[in-house]
């Protein structure tokens, strides 16, 4: 074949791959917004659902998934960030240690989510929720079954390899001679990470952070056996409440309601309020990184 | 070879038969070495000689890269600076070092040199003020940044940031300064300044300088050290090696035969 003949094939193979990812978007994004623009007002926003889940809102939902991403981010990103550290910063490449947390960092990050949720049910209801219970309440049921606290630490398992994979790439960008400089005036350690490395990061290490927890906040299947509810007549409480969640409820309406067709427009309008929710913290993370480069220069 | 050419001056740094290995291979071969304070001494030799690997045994630098072994002392005021119960933090302020590619931190021209300060606990504003000032004034760079100390470190040319870094390191008091090649990176003018610094700056401190520019070395040294092959193939006054070297490795190099 001519040669300038298969460059252009070649581009045009390129092209094509580009506008089917577009494509992928545009339609996700027109279906959404075209089915549940209309729906989507604010007492859709602040009501409970109604009527068997046909109509009414989905404020349960909203504030079940915020809560429970806030409970995995508290959990994940200082947990992910101290492993992060010690694998850039402490860990001897060839050492045992350094290639056995990488393996299980790895190993972690490809896990199946529903095995995770399963996990969470073995786990921390079945084993640490049922011995709470034993030692703190004589044996009643309190722990020992599903709730958001339970939910929200399967989901921050779940995300922690994102999390530590992320931080770490932000806290090798920072140049060795950095470090160098920084030792050779006399810094410890762990000086030089606090006072060098972590605020040379930062803007890697929010932005790393937010997205892995923005992919954990439309989870479904770690959530399922450990702390989702079908429907709640309430917001949670406390730690041991159960609750409401945005994808949870999408999949609810779309497969179990009693009348799938006529709440089409509400299970639009859920999706679009997810959508809207992890596309604002992805904003939210462009948003960190451009500030913070721009205050860098 | 120890060392009747020093027999006037006080030996700062004594080095005793030091080996470094990377893994199984040798990079320094046995060497020994008296350097003399408040003069400058000048590294010299062929890229991979081992002049910038032994310089940074100094300051115990190459304790950061793993699989690295030492053998033999450095002995630094009476001390083996690579005894078990040194301090390692305590010997790198007592020994600063200049670095090859200038390294400011992302940080204003105060806050870097505040830095080396503030983490030794100095938190006095005006005791901070003084210090950066004192600094900037000796490294002969305050007038020129003066109206900038609030700036970013990155904004300044390439040779202000070097000089900018020695005055970062004089902030934490060392006595011994090491420089790694400090002007390689750098037009003729920023060198000129850097070596004119380096006159200044014997008058206080013991100055230890590694350089691929021989012309570097035999203005600004008082004794310069030939590296070849992980050997240190001789030491003596500068205008002596310069002028009546004792080895034929070393003239060949000099007279750029070869390196």
């Amino acid at each position: 074949m001519n040669r300038n003949i298969k460059d252009s094939v070649i581009e045009g193979i390129t092209l094509v791959s580009v506008l089917v990812i577009i494509l992928v978007i545009v339609s996700i994004l027109a279906v959404t917004v075209v089915g549940g623009w209309k729906s989507l007002n604010w007492s859709f926003l602040s009501e409970f659902p109604k009527d068997g889940m046909t109509k009414g809102g989905i404020f349960p939902a909203i504030v079940g998934t915020a809560v429970m991403t806030i409970i995995m981010a508290v959990a994940a990103v200082p947990f992910g960030v101290i492993t992060a550290i010690y694998l850039a910063e402490y860990a001897n490449e060839k050492s045992i240690m350094a290639k056995t947390i990488r393996f299980a960092v790895k190993t972690l990050a490809v896990v199946p989510s529903i095995i995770f949720g399963l996990f969470g049910l073995g786990f921390f209801i079945g084993f640490i929720g049922k011995n709470m219970d034993g030692l703190l309440n004589g044996g009643e049921l309190r722990w020992g079954q599903p709730n958001i606290l339970w939910a929200s630490l399967t989901m921050a398992l779940l995300t922690l390899p994102v999390v530590i994979v992320a931080v770490e790439e932000a806290i090798r960008t920072i140049p060795r001679e950095m470090r160098e400089a920084s030792l050779a005036l006399g810094a410890t350690k762990w000086q030089t990470i606090k006072k060098v490395v972590l605020p040379g990061s930062v803007s890697g290490i929010l932005t790393g952070t937010i997205l892995a927890v923005s992919r954990g906040a439309g989870e479904v299947a770690p959530i399922l056996f450990t702390g989702a509810a079908y429907f709640l007549s309430d917001i949670p409480h406390s730690l041991s409440d159960q609750f409401m969640s945005l994808g949870y409820h999408i999949y609810i309406m779309s497969t179990q309601s009693s009348n799938v067709d006529a709440t089409l427009p509400i299970q639009f309008a859920t999706t679009l309020v997810l959508l809207l929710l992890t596309f604002s913290l992805n904003a939210i993370a462009v948003v960190i990184r451009y500030r913070i480069r721009k205050n860098a220069k | 070879m120890l060392n009747n050419y020093l027999f006037m001056d006080e030996i700062k740094v004594k080095v005793k038969d030091l080996s470094l290995y990377y893994g199984a291979s040798q990079a320094l071969k046995k060497i020994s070495m008296e350097i003399p304070e408040k003069k400058v001494t000048a590294f010299i030799g062929p890229s991979g000689c081992g002049k910038s690997t032994f310089l940074r045994t100094l300051n115990r630098m190459n304790d950061l890269i793993d699989n690295v072994t030492i053998e033999g002392e450095v002995i630094i005021d009476n001390t083996n600076i690579y005894d078990k119960n040194i301090d390692v933090v305590n010997l790198r302020k007592k020994v600063g070092m200049i670095f090859q590619k200038s390294n400011p931190f992302a940080k204003s021209v105060y806050d870097n040199i505040a830095f080396g300060p503030r983490i030794n606990g100095i938190k006095q504003k005006s005791v901070l003020d003084e210090i950066v000032e004192r600094s900037l004034r000796q490294a002969a760079i305050w007038d020129e940044i003066k109206d900038r100390l609030f700036n970013s470190a990155l904004g300044l040319s390439g040779g202000q940031q070097q000089r900018l870094c020695i005055a970062r390191t004089l902030a934490v008091n060392p006595e011994i300064i090491l420089m790694d090649e400090p002007a390689s990176a750098l037009d003729p003018i920023s060198t000129s300044k850097i070596e004119e610094l380096i006159q200044e700056l014997k008058k206080e401190y013991t100055i230890i300088i590694v350089t691929h520019n021989m012309q570097q070395a035999a203005r600004t040294s008082d004794l310069t050290a030939f590296f070849y092959m992980g050997d240190l193939v001789e030491m003596n006054k500068t205008e002596i090696i310069f002028s009546n070297p004792a080895k034929k490795q070393t003239e060949d190099y000099i007279s750029g035969r070869f390196g």
